[in-house]
């Protein structure tokens, strides 16, 4: 693992990947997708569980022997009471204040609501959780998120699962350019490493993915490819990216080399 | 008495606390969290609620997410 040089919610990461823990294969696979992928922090959920079930504790056992930051998630909520009921109840089974708020408005694109996560997470600072507020790209609501007391926002690149990549940079961008101090993560709808990349040539803080490692025909070489990626990405960005241009510019320097005209010639036939 | 756990209706044969009630189900308290009636309740207050006819029960335990 890298030496620790990110600083989020209160705890120093040594990778910028925040990875989701659902839809592998079998749970080795998951371990072994984590470990390749060197994410310090992974999402976990809850799930009603049947008293002969024991698929909880055999999942979160082996989570733990990981010894990575758990970052559990309200997935499912609709509504801020469920929001906050199972934030509680997270709080307590995962041993940590950090929470992943999610209350859907849409099922078809399962879109955050908006009005209902600003309520949420007003409430959820007041109880004293770390709220990772998973939110749009809408700038406003970013804007209320962060009055509401949160000082990390996860806007979606696009729908959950979908792997379409960022699909509204301009409002990413935005977001960047006008909360500087704020802890930026895009989660959701990232497909291919590339995306990532963008999303931290960008100068956001971090990416969370687990569709694109967990359905990727190899999790395990897709895991380390996202870590590898989301590294390369805060590296370029903090190298600062040349500008772009129109027009072609040699790179290898003209004068002096054999034939060389001072001029720009028209093609000759 | 019948008590909605997860959706599923459960008979009690007599009154009990919420702790015994989730002990006689065969629950290990250690890895899932409560909800009685919608409100969380926290592992230390199992023994003081008491469970009422028609009472629910959301009892959850870790699992992969997103």
């Amino acid at each position: 693992m890298t030496a620790p040089n990110w600083e989020i919610g209160g705890r120093a990461l040594g990778s910028r990947l925040l990875l989701g823990t659902a839809r592998y294969p079998s749970l080795a696979v998951l371990q072994q997708a984590i470990h390749a992928s060197g994410a310090a922090i992974v999402t976990v959920s809850l799930r009603r569980e049947s008293a002969s079930g024991r698929a909880g504790s055999q999942f979160w056992r082996t989570i733990k022997e990981l010894g990575v930051q758990v970052l559990p998630n309200t997935a499912g909520c609709k509504t801020v009471k469920e929001a906050v009921t199972t934030a509680e109840m997270a709080r307590e089974v995962f041993e940590t204040p950090w929470l992943k708020l999610e209350v859907i408005g849409d099922d078809y694109t399962l879109q955050p609501h908006p009005f209902l996560l600003v309520e949420a997470a007003e409430e959820l600072c007041r109880r004293g959780f770390e709220v990772f507020p998973y939110t749009t790209e809408d700038l406003v609501v970013a804007e209320r998120l962060i009055q509401a007391g949160c000082k990390i926002l996860m806007p979606w690149g696009a729908p959950i699962g979908s792997g379409q990549g960022l699909n509204n940079p301009y409002a990413l961008r935005t977001l960047r350019a006008r909360y500087p101090e704020i802890s930026l993560i895009v989660d959701a709808g990232i497909g291919k490493p590339s995306h990532a990349i963008q999303a931290m040539e960008m100068g956001y803080d971090g990416v969370l993915v687990n569709t694109a490692v967990a359905r990727a025909t190899d999790p395990v070489q897709m895991g380390r490819a996202f870590g590898l990626a989301v590294a390369a990405g805060r590296l370029a960005y903090l190298a600062g990216a040349m500008l772009t241009q129109e027009m072609a510019e040699p790179s290898t320097p003209v004068t002096g080399t054999p034939f060389w005209h001072s001029a720009p010639q028209e093609p000759t036939k | 008495m019948i008590i909605e756990v997860n959706g599923e209706k459960k008979q009690l044969d007599q009154q009990q606390v919420l702790a015994e009630a989730i002990t006689h189900w065969g629950y290990e308290c250690a890895l899932i969290a409560v909800a009685h009636n919608d409100e969380f309740v926290p592992r230390s207050r199992y023994t003081a609620i008491q469970l009422q006819d028609g009472d629910r029960l959301e009892i959850v335990a870790p699992m992969q997410g997103g």
